[in-house]
């Protein structure tokens, strides 16, 4: 295993070391010490490597992932897991705003709170939220899916696309054209393997489904191009 | 951008350590402002006394006779404990408020940074680790503080604009963020008899304050109105002589982190500004909530999730 110092080393460093393994190294498992907040951390990863950051972070952590898996033994800063296209992030504490924005694909798992804007544009990542997302998740998302073990804030799933949204609790309002769907046979077995890849122990028919009405301007024929 | 930091102390075998400590949670947020810096320090109590914190641009001045002139003015002792460009005027408790005025006119080019009986707010254009230095922040005890550091947005960056803002006898305000209705509201305010110095936002939030409690309301319920009369961008901390305030705009987009021991409650934009508090790693750290008046006080119970006002 490769231990990186951040206070003592630097970020730099650290990012160029990360960014240079291939798909064949024998580095395979990192440890960072002494994160202390620090921004962008692990950032542009492109090999089947483990990270794994003993504490918290600040900004942009684990941002434009692919392949490697990342854990945070800590909460994470604003921007955690942006714009991820594989790979899988874990986030042991919390998470603040635009957690997995803009995600194409992986899974980001979070095993405390997210705040604002959680999943925020995704198109395509799966993130498994363990406790309850803030106001304004899921606006715009395109694809993908997102699972809230907990609460959803204000304005949930607003000017949606064609994302899945599964919350166990309660939603305290849903955003503009996001409305409440049956839960068939199908989502079930989705939401159930969501559920064991985010190790939680919730069932799956305990979760309510929401997504599009499809009634905003986009989604009207005679408005397109 | 700008940095807000904030400490609160529980465990007053740390009020020694305020200044350090608070300097430090500054100095780690430079890169968020580096135009200017301030901080605002809660010293213990002396029942008998009460206290301005005045700045200078030309002190040497200003500053040499400048107790003898206010004694003369109020009829009462006054004495000044000079730091660098600023300078803290002891004087009778309950006259601060009548020497903020008499100063105005016996001494036109010193302007007024803080009045009350705990509060001294040092601030000036640069950065937090120079800024800090100049005052001999470090070396100061409290009980509470806040600091700013400072990414000009809306106005010219001079000392003025620097936060923290005085809004009351022992209030002062820091903001992260950006007004955009100050103008407008500024106006209101100037018509309303409220005195404002600059073209700053922040200013005019401190000012806001300022007039809701002029007419009777508390310090919580005047929080909770800037939620619908401000427009913009906002986190504020809010210094009272008892403790501090925090309230977040209901988009919340502005970063703000606070962590909670048996020893303290901090405040920081990011969490790197908490990483070197003693026992940090124990701490209890969370993301304060969009719209929600959060209060701490040394005198009060202090209820951390409980709306205030």
């Amino acid at each position: 295993m490769q231990t990186y110092d951040l206070e003592a080393d630097g970020l730099r460093g650290l990012n160029a070391a990360l960014q240079s393994q291939t798909g064949d190294t024998n580095q395979t498992s990192w440890e960072i010490v002494n994160p202390k907040g620090s921004h962008a951390i692990a950032v542009g990863l492109d090999a089947p490597i483990e990270v794994n950051v003993k504490g918290s972070t600040g900004y942009y952590c684990a941002g434009m992932n692919k392949l490697a898996t990342v854990n945070v033994h800590g909460s994470a800063g604003p921007g955690v897991a942006e714009n991820m296209m594989s790979g899988i992030v874990t986030i042991e504490g919390d998470a603040s705003q635009y957690a997995g924005a803009t995600g194409h694909g992986g899974t980001l798992v979070i095993k405390g709170n997210a705040s604002s804007r959680c999943g925020i544009s995704i198109k395509g990542i799966d993130i498994i939220v363990h406790g309850n997302v803030g106001h304004m998740s899921a606006f715009m998302a395109q694809s993908g899916n997102l699972v809230v073990c907990g609460d959803a804030g204000d304005a949930f799933g607003d000017s949606i696309y064609e994302a899945r949204l599964f919350v166990k609790g309660s939603v305290k309002s849903l955003g503009a054209d996001c409305v409440e769907k049956e839960m068939r046979d199908e989502h079930i077995e989705l939401l159930r393997d969501l559920l064991e890849r985010g190790g939680c122990d919730a069932k799956p028919e305990e979760f309510k489904r929401y997504g599009s009405a499809r009634q905003l301007y986009n989604f009207k024929v005679d408005n397109a191009y | 951008m700008c940095g807000i930091v904030g400490l609160f102390l529980k465990d007053k075998t740390l009020e020694p350590q305020l200044g350090t400590l608070l300097t430090n949670m500054l100095i780690t947020m430079t890169d968020r402002g580096p135009d200017s810096a301030g901080i605002a320090i809660y010293s213990a109590e002396d029942h008998s006394h009460s206290k301005l914190t005045v700045q200078s641009d030309t002190p040497d001045q200003d500053f040499p006779n400048l107790a003898d002139k206010l004694q003369d003015a109020l009829g009462s002792s006054v004495s000044l404990e000079r730091r660098d460009t600023h300078a803290v005027l002891t004087v009778q408790t309950g006259s601060a408020q009548s020497a903020r005025e008499l100063l105005r006119t016996i001494a036109p080019t010193v302007r007024t940074m803080s009045f009350g009986d705990t509060l001294e707010i040092y601030k000036e254009v640069g950065l937090p680790k120079e800024v800090a230095a100049s005052f001999a922040i470090p070396s100061m005890t409290g009980t509470h503080g806040i600091g700013h550091t400072r990414m000009a947005t809306e106005s010219a960056v001079t000392t003025l604009g620097a936060h923290p803002f005085n809004t009351g006898s022992d209030q002062c305000l820091v903001h992260n963020g950006s007004l955009s209705n100050h103008n407008s509201l500024r106006r209101k305010l100037q018509r309303e008899g409220i005195h404002i110095e600059t073209q700053n936002d922040s200013e005019v939030a401190a000012a806001y304050l300022t007039w809701k409690m002029q007419n009777g309301a508390t310090l919580g319920e005047a929080m909770e109105n800037s939620l619908n009369d401000l427009d913009g961008f906002f986190n504020f901390v809010v210094g009272t002589k008892d403790g501090f305030g925090v309230v977040r705009d209901p988009i919340a987009c502005k970063p703000a982190v606070m962590a909670e021991t048996d020893q303290y409650v901090a405040f920081g934009s990011e969490y790197r500004a908490l990483v070197n508090l003693p026992g940090i790693e124990e701490a209890r750290v969370w993301e304060p909530e969009p719209a929600t008046v959060y209060f701490w006080s040394h005198t009060e119970t202090s209820t951390p999730n409980m709306k205030a006002a």
